[in-house]
């Protein structure tokens, strides 16, 4: 247990590192809806928001339920002469399947459909205890940690963009239609961008080390059962 | 969150204080989760992650997957990104690399489109490994608190408009999956694809390889206020 604002240099309890400029700041309690920022360089080291983790949760149920729907209906129709094709999110990463592209198709299929999901499931299994105030789940440390990794590899805003180029690029050639899949891929990106907004790493790590209890000042709450 | 831990108390941001940095405090500050250990620790107990000095050693990887990212860049530019027979090839088969594609949309009166593939495939990558060699060239080296600003200005900007380069990729696979018109159209990627998203991967390792508190090595310890 330690009060608020106290700190030990040799130990580093209490104290935050910039991870941009390296500069020490004295941890302190915030309020949902404060930002904390580096004195240095400006960095956002927390930004806790009120029932931020409940809302995640939400958010990522809601990003898988889309994402099944990107998957299985169709993604988008082309026609041209009487001669049609229809392709499906799974079509458009089959399109490397051949020869030495293959696997490029294993790399778009993970960027915009499994790295996704995966990170949606790893929120959910950290946030699930956190928001109702209980210690996490076993590996919940791992499992945070790797959702945080995995976050610039994770492609769907991209790929949606690219779509609407490749959209401009054949429009003159062919009649194209969006299918259901392509809305259900728009709404994931605006999903994942709120839920992005929403997270604040700092904070999650504190609630995880604090078995729960969302703080900002890491020791005021009780010890960790662990 | 508030104030410099030394030597001046919590609550207490005294424009002029000085910056103590946790590397001259003796501590590490871990990159994941921000909290500081003593220097002797390697692992965060917080977040599991590996405590890593601000030291020149992170260069290496940065320069290691930097060259990397430019020998896959050649081939990426080299080779044909998509191939596409129109009319059964009667109307000709064409391929295209980067440039012949952007080439191309401008013929067609695709300004716009053509000018988001040439910055998204040209400039943004060829910016990027410049921007980082020179990052990686100027790290550790004194600078003033203005220009360590900057240069973390243009780290975030390298590090946020990266990934964007794989939408050129993208725009392939999406093409070759759905122009598949049998006699009337059809496009298929070429190998240039696979070469252009490994160079992308590895400039994009490169970027998250270098480690930002370089940049502010070396300087006087003063507070962001001084410099204005």
């Amino acid at each position: 247990m330690q009060t608020e604002g106290a700190y030990d240099l040799s130990t580093g309890a209490g104290l935050i590192a910039c991870p941009r400029c390296d500069a020490l700041h004295v941890e302190r309690e915030l309020e949902p809806g404060e930002t904390a920022r580096c004195l240095r360089c400006n960095t956002v080291l927390a930004s806790p928001r009120a029932g931020a983790f409940t809302r995640i949760i939400a958010l990522s149920f809601a990003s898988l339920v889309l994402m099944v729907g990107a998957v299985f209906f169709p993604f988008l129709e082309i026609s041209r002469m009487g001669f049609g094709n229809q392709t499906s999110l799974f079509g458009v990463a089959l399109a490397f399947s051949h020869g030495a592209l293959m696997p490029l198709t294993v790399a778009v299929l993970g960027s915009i459909v499994g790295l996704p999901v995966l990170r949606a499931l790893l929120l959910v299994y950290t946030l699930l205890p956190l928001s109702r105030n209980r210690p996490p789940f076993a590996h919940a440390v791992p499992a945070f940690r790797l959702s945080e990794t995995l976050r610039p590899w994770s492609m769907a805003e991209i790929f949606v963009i690219g779509t609407a180029i490749a959209l401009v690029k054949v429009g003159g050639l062919a009649n194209i239609s969006f299918g259901p899949a392509f809305w259900a891929f728009c709404g994931l990106i605006l999903v994942n961008a709120a839920s992005n907004a929403f997270t604040s790493a700092a904070t999650i790590w504190d609630a995880i080390e604090d078995a729960g209890v969302a703080t900002d000042g890491r020791e005021i709450a009780p010890e960790p059962r662990a | 969150m508030s104030a410099p831990a030394d030597p001046h108390p919590a609550d207490a941001p005294i424009p002029e204080a000085p910056v103590l940095t946790a590397h001259r405090a003796g501590l590490v500050g871990c990159r994941s989760c921000g909290r500081a250990w003593p220097e002797t620790e390697t692992t965060c107990r917080r977040c599991g992650g590996a405590l890593v000095p601000p030291d020149r050693r992170c260069l290496n990887a940065v320069w290691a997957w930097l060259l990397a990212g430019l020998i896959f860049y050649i081939p990426a530019n080299l080779f044909p990104m998509l191939k596409t027979s129109t009319f059964g090839g009667l109307r000709g088969n064409s391929e295209s690399t980067i440039l012949g594609g952007v080439v191309e949309l401008m013929h067609y009166g695709n300004h716009g489109i053509a000018a988001i593939i040439f910055i998204a495939s040209v400039m943004v990558p060829v910016g990027k490994f410049i921007a980082v060699a020179w990052l990686a060239v100027v790290a550790g080296r004194p600078a003033t608190v203005g220009a360590a600003h900057k240069r973390l200005a243009l780290y975030e900007v390298v590090e946020f408009i990266g990934r964007w380069s794989m939408i050129d990729v993208f725009v392939v696979a999406i093409l070759s999956a759905l122009v598949q018109l049998g006699f009337v159209a059809s496009i298929h990627p070429g190998p240039a694809a696979v070469s252009f998203a490994l160079s992308v991967a590895f400039t994009m390792l490169s970027a998250q390889s270098f480690d930002p508190r370089l940049i502010w090595r070396g300087l006087p310890l003063r507070s962001r206020k001084d410099q204005e």
